[in-house]
């Protein structure tokens, strides 16, 4: 049979008013449903007929999924809020801006309108042979087309790699793990709540998924506690272009620094692994070390140790180096005034 | 200029409202009553054929009308002139295929009463393929035993040279392309080189061309510029200037042979004696020259050995080749996304099999075609031809993803050139060797351009070039904005800011001393031993001129090779000439009775203004208030002249000297009128401020107009010209009566090809520890002649920096070389930069000097933007941080972070295409 892609299949739609009833259909429909939140990810699957799924259920009219309130000097967010409104919150403004500065990086203006937060964060890798149709192990085959002699990987992983070498993409998820944000899951049996680290997972646990949710559930919103509120943040994203595009390699720290010294810091970086890769050995190292050039290099050092490149991504390596040395040492260190 | 009203004057364009609306209908906009949708099948093979079909179950569903398959469209017009200097061949591309030559060619199209049923019954359709050998890389193919993109081959011939065209001095210099035939294995069946004492196709198609346009083969094009007046008049005339529009009048009478493929294999020794990362020089299909390079060399104080590869880029327009077409009374008419308007009528004739009598086009508004639409697109043919199959209206809307694939790219170029500089930096030599990406289908003149615009840039005491034109299984290729300029441009620019660098010298004073000037010479030597010339060129002017609006010496003391914290500075400065007018075209407008006066603009709309600047020339000289005139354009039903093609920045030169001959033949008329109604000698009548006003009276334009009624004959169009265009001489028959008509060809006399130039400066910043380059300040000098229209001309220079500035930094396409598919599919991963990679300032400036050569001073700014933002950026990124950071393009931060971790010497792969 022959094939043809851009023309988005059949499905029906449906359009639960409430979590309760998203989940039910979830439930009755399984793996024969897509979730539709912002549909910035969903989309370019059905419009590729890659993926032809009976049931499509649009998160869009369930109104507890919106909007960002404040628990115990933190902040819960809806999965379904906007981009665009986590950006322009005076809350996360004030105290956790370190998620807006990476919400604000996200691809354009009309994606961070549509795309939600719960979105950015669940969204499936990039890697184009797999988004390209390609029967790859992500997608149920047996071998990994971009770890080939002759693959182009230049945007692929330099860490965890495991039969698949597929990156997370998100920007918003490395800022969420240095935020010691927490996931709230909800499913026929109800809520559980998860560290963020946790929600992400790598080809070696499950090598079709890029996150813990099961078919019947559903990311309902995102807490961020006090823990890091108003702490030292650090946000980089490197990408080719400037708007709508996604990170060669990101990172995110919250630091807290008592006299010259790193009391607290977690330090966070995406698109090198299948999940954000929290580097908790650098963070165990530099805590109680003072913040500094030296120490900052030693961090980049660190942080690369036992990297794996591929044929096009050993620039991968200087660059996570560099940008964890930034995070530490926070920027450029001198500019041109002019 | 300060006298002018019109020209040289901004104006809001009569299409913008509509633009800024949403208001202009674009091809996809049309409805029509029972419409049917149109869907592709397309090849998911790089190279097969197709063993089996069975559409019976696609047909039998409901909503299905009809399926269109290669067998329903006619052969390739052998000899048929495809474009710029590009012809077709018994191989060339017919719209639907059984035997894809790339992945994502269409094998097929199925028309529903919806897209969705279109889809369903595409999956419906049982085919199966016999996968063929394949190969995207040009350098695989040379390889002994690599694999041919073609069953014929993997290498287009330079043909066997055409003789001398009338008035020419003998044969244009055919020896190497000759004994290089003859080395070529032609497979048997091949079709005979017949025609070989054909017509000499370039002099006569390429005069008004890119440098050197006429594709592996064409050494006629710099003849044509040279060989006199016969030669000359013949090149210009419109015959050649139509030919030139792909599409053309199809496979003229005493045509040149078609070019032939080979299989051209280069041998191990070839590539063992070639280092690490240098290409390999086997033999060559291609060759030129002039003055002898040995001396060169020797005169010579450095001399460099370096290879560099451009990337191949896709075209990209944001309107996608959408068409829709219906048929009424035996005539098809097509709704298009076309750069040209008149100019599309004989492609599509060709394409469908039809007389250019039998097809209207309509295109008002185009989404952008950078030279992948000049004549349309061929998959109009596929709803012209469903539409009469399934007896309805058909609408195919092609889809991003089909875009990517069948849209068209700038074909890659991997060079490797050898420069001797003297220490004052002139250029003593160049040897030049270039093999092009052609794409699995006709052969594309882009590495012989590219060559031929090196040698026009910094005019070489003495130059050598040679070029292997190679097939691959990659989307077909085109003409993109500068073709072949751009490129050799981009590979040239920072071989050439080494060696200053090496010698110590200022890069804007090496410019300066190799910068071409007056009638400079360019390509290949004559056989009287000259070289072809332009025009005219004023690049020292404006590169003085940027030097100053740039500051750049002040740049150089404060930023140059500077570093603050991890951010390193760096300007650059290049120099970008590309073809900037044709000639031999028709301008035909009526004054009416009613005062106002109405221009047939057979120009495309395709964002340019130029399809309205150019009118501006005649009311300008008619004194005429813009708010008085009109202009007809957009379908070809409509009486439009003979007109350019919209393509190789010809427009504003070609149709503004219409414009000029037109109004020169209408201000004669009204001196006429008035001197028969009031006396006296018509001379003696001036025609300004809205009326014809002499010794005996005066009478406003409105009542010539009148006058132009009652007296007929050639007043109101009665009568004709004789030596206007049979296609202008239909449609001025349609207007008679209507009022006075200004009709005339553009029959000015010209000594030389018009080129333009682009001085181009750039300062960056590049983020050591990131790679992250940021383009501070960008200037562009254009040296285009008379300013026709300011703003357009702005625009002109800012959108073709832009995409020289994608060139230089991230837009590619990337290939697997394994499965020969295609990975980088979506803008997200193609790459062309967005509004926020601008340069943080631009300035855009003209020098503003008439050329000399055309009655208007006007020439064409399109091309040369690009090839100038390409190399001035990738120079000022080598300026900032070292120049062994990176031998190709687009010169992305990982090229440039990973050579920094190396020590500044480059890690990438210098020879591996589109990876």
């Amino acid at each position: 049979m022959a094939v043809i892609r851009d023309v988005m299949p059949v499905f029906e739609l449906y359009q639960p008013a409430s979590i309760d009833d998203a989940i039910k259909l979830l439930d009755k429909h399984g793996a024969d449903a897509l979730v539709l939140a912002g549909g910035l990810d969903s989309m370019d699957w059905l419009k590729d007929r890659l993926k032809k799924p009976k049931a499509v259920v649009d998160l869009g009219q369930i109104k507890e999924l919106k909007g960002i309130k404040e628990v115990n000097g933190g902040i819960e967010i809806g999965a379904m809020t906007p981009l665009t409104e986590v950006v322009k919150h005076p809350v996360v403004r004030e105290k956790f801006s370190l998620l807006m500065e990476a919400a604000e990086l996200v691809a354009s203006p009309q994606i961070r309108n549509q795309g939600t937060l719960g979105g950015n964060v669940s969204q499936d890798t990039r890697c184009w042979y797999y988004r390209g149709g390609w029967t790859c192990y992500r997608a149920g085959g047996n071998i990994c087309y971009a770890d080939t002699p002759t693959s182009v990987n230049r945007e692929h992983a330099i860490f965890e790699a495991d039969r698949c070498v597929a990156v997370n993409p998100s920007d918003t998820a490395p800022a969420l793990v240095a935020l010691d944000a927490s996931m709230v899951i909800r499913g026929p049996k109800g809520e559980r709540v998860i560290p963020a680290e946790e929600y992400w997972i790598g080809p070696g646990i499950d090598i079709t998924r890029m996150n813990v949710l099961q078919p019947n559930e559903l990311l309902t919103a995102i807490r961020i506690p006090s823990t890091m509120a108003g702490a030292q943040f650090y946000f980089e994203k490197v990408r080719d272009r400037q708007v709508w595009d996604f990170p060669l390699v990101n990172v995110a720290s919250a630091m807290v620094v008592s006299g010259d010294k790193i009391d607290k810091i977690r330090l966070v970086v995406n698109a090198v692994a299948a999940t954000p890769h929290r580097l908790k050995n650098v963070e165990t190292a530099i805590i109680g070390k003072a913040r500094s050039e030296e120490t900052a290099d030693m961090a980049g050092k660190m942080a690369v140790d036992g990297a794996q490149t591929l044929r096009h991504n050993a620039y991968k390596v200087p660059l996570m180096r560099n940008l964890v040395k930034r995070a530490i040492r926070g920027g450029t260190g001198q500019t041109w005034t002019s | 200029m300060a006298d002018t009203k019109l020209v040289g004057q901004n104006y809001t364009t009569p299409d913008l409202v509509a633009k800024v609306t949403g208001k202009a209908k674009y091809a996809e906009d049309y409805r029509i009553e029972g419409m049917l949708f149109a869907k592709l099948l397309v090849s998911p093979h790089p190279h097969a054929k197709v063993r089996r079909l069975d559409t019976s179950a696609a047909l039998a569903m409901p909503g299905v009308k009809a399926i269109l398959t290669a067998d329903d469209m006619p052969g390739a017009a052998v000899g048929a002139t495809l474009g710029e200097g590009v012809q077709a061949s018994a191989q060339a591309e017919r719209g639907l295929t059984n035997e894809p030559l790339y992945q994502g060619e269409p094998i097929l199209a199925v028309a529903a009463v919806d897209e969705l049923t279109a889809a369903l019954a595409i999956e419906a359709i049982v085919i199966e393929f016999e996968a063929l050998p394949f190969v995207v890389d040009p350098i695989e193919s040379l390889r002994p035993g690599g694999p041919n993109a073609r069953t014929q081959g993997n290498v287009w011939m330079r043909p066997t040279a055409p003789p001398a065209a009338p008035g020419a001095r003998g044969p244009a210099n055919s020896a190497a392309g000759a004994s290089a035939a003859a080395a070529a294995q032609v497979p048997a069946g091949a079709p005979a080189a017949a025609g070989a004492a054909g017509a000499g196709r370039a002099a006569a198609a390429d005069a008004p061309a890119r440098p050197g346009a006429g594709a592996p083969g064409a050494s006629g094009a710099a003849p044509a510029a040279a060989a006199g007046a016969a030669a000359g008049a013949a090149a210009g005339a419109a015959p050649g200037a139509a030919a030139r529009g792909r599409g053309g009048r199809g496979a003229a009478a005493g045509a040149p042979a078609p070019p032939q493929i080979a299989v051209w294999k280069w041998t191990d020794e070839d590539f063992a004696s070639a280092g690490p990362n240098q290409m390999p020089m086997g033999k060559a299909t291609d060759e030129w020259v002039f003055g002898n390079i040995d001396e060169g060399f020797k005169k010579a104080d450095l001399v460099l050995d370096e290879t560099f590869m451009t990337q191949s880029t896709g075209h990209q327009p944001l309107e996608t080749r959408t068409a829709m077409a219906y048929w009424q009374n035996g005539k098809l008419f097509l709704h298009g996304s076309t750069q040209s308007t008149v100019q599309t009528v004989a492609a599509v004739a060709r394409w469908t099999g039809l007389t250019p009598d039998k097809v209207v086009i309509i295109s008002e508004y185009t989404g952008g075609g950078f030279g992948s639409k000049i004549p349309g697109a061929i998959s109009m043919a596929i709803p012209a031809l469903l539409s009469k199959k399934a007896n309805a209206p058909v609408m195919m809307r092609i889809t991003r993803e089909d875009e990517h694939f069948i849209g068209r790219a700038r074909p890659g170029i991997l060079a490797r050139v050898k420069l001797g500089m003297r220490k004052d930096g002139r250029i003593t030599a160049i040897d030049m060797y270039a093999i092009c990406d052609n794409g699995p289908y006709d052969a594309q003149g882009d590495g012989r351009s590219a060559g031929t615009t090196i040698s026009l840039a910094y005019q070489p005491e003495t130059m050598r070039w040679r070029g292997l034109t190679v097939l691959t299984n990659t989307p077909p290729k085109t003409s993109q904005r500068a073709p072949g300029g751009a490129q050799g441009i981009g590979l040239f620019e920072p071989i050439l800011s080494k060696a200053a660098k090496k010698l110590g010298l200022d890069q804007v004073a090496v410019r300066r001393i190799n910068a071409p000037a007056g009638h400079a010479p360019f390509g290949p030597a004559l056989p009287n031993g000259k070289q072809a010339y332009v025009t005219s060129a004023f690049v020292k002017e404006a590169l003085d001129k940027g030097h100053e609006l740039f500051q750049w010496d002040v740049k150089k003391a404060s930023y140059s090779g500077k570093k603050q914290g991890t951010l390193a500075r760096g300007i650059g400065v290049a120099v970008s000439p590309y073809s900037g007018g044709s000639i031999g075209f028709d301008g035909l407008f009526i004054i009416k009775p009613d005062g106002r006066i109405t221009f047939q603009s057979g120009i495309g709309n395709h964002g340019t203004h130029s399809a309205f600047d150019v009118h501006r020339q005649a009311a300008e000289m008619l004194g005429v208030a813009w708010e008085q005139c009109d202009v007809v354009f957009g379908s070809t039903a409509k009486n439009l002249p003979w007109t350019c093609i919209s393509a190789g920045s010809q427009t504003a030169h070609a149709m503004t000297r219409a414009a000029h001959a037109a109004a020169t033949d209408a201000i004669k008329k009204l001196q006429e009128i008035a001197a028969k109604a009031h006396g006296g000698k018509p001379e003696a009548y001036k025609v300004a401020g809205g009326k014809v006003s002499g010794p005996g009276g005066s009478m406003t334009l409105a009542q010539a107009a009148q006058k132009a009624i009652e007296y007929g004959g050639k007043f109101d169009g009665h009568e004709l010209p004789e030596d206007i265009n049979n296609f202008t001489k239909t449609s001025a028959k349609n207007l008679v009566g209507q009022g006075l008509m200004g009709v005339g060809k553009d029959a000015y006399p010209r000594d030389g090809q018009s080129q333009s130039f682009v001085v181009g400066f750039a300062e960056v910043e590049v983020d050591t520890e990131t790679g992250v380059v940021k383009v501070i300040d960008y200037t562009a000098i254009a040296d285009v002649g008379t300013v026709l229209n300011p703003r357009g001309l702005k625009g002109q220079l800012f959108g073709g920096s832009m995409l020289g500035l994608g060139h230089a930094r991230t837009q590619r396409w990337a290939y697997d070389q394994h499965y020969g598919v295609a990975l980088a599919r979506r803008f997200y991963q193609n790459k062309p930069p967005t509004i926020l990679d601008a340069p943080m300032s631009f300035t855009g400036e003209a020098v503003g000097i008439p050329d000399p050569e055309t009655p208007t001073g006007i020439r064409g700014v399109g091309e040369p933007p690009v090839g100038a933002a390409y190399g001035a950026i990738m120079n000022a990124i080598a300026d900032a941080v070292g120049d062994e950071i990176f031998r190709k393009a687009p010169v992305s931060l990982d090229i440039i972070l990973a050579a920094l971790d190396n020590g500044g010497q480059r890690t990438h792969e210098a020879l591996t295409a589109h990876v």
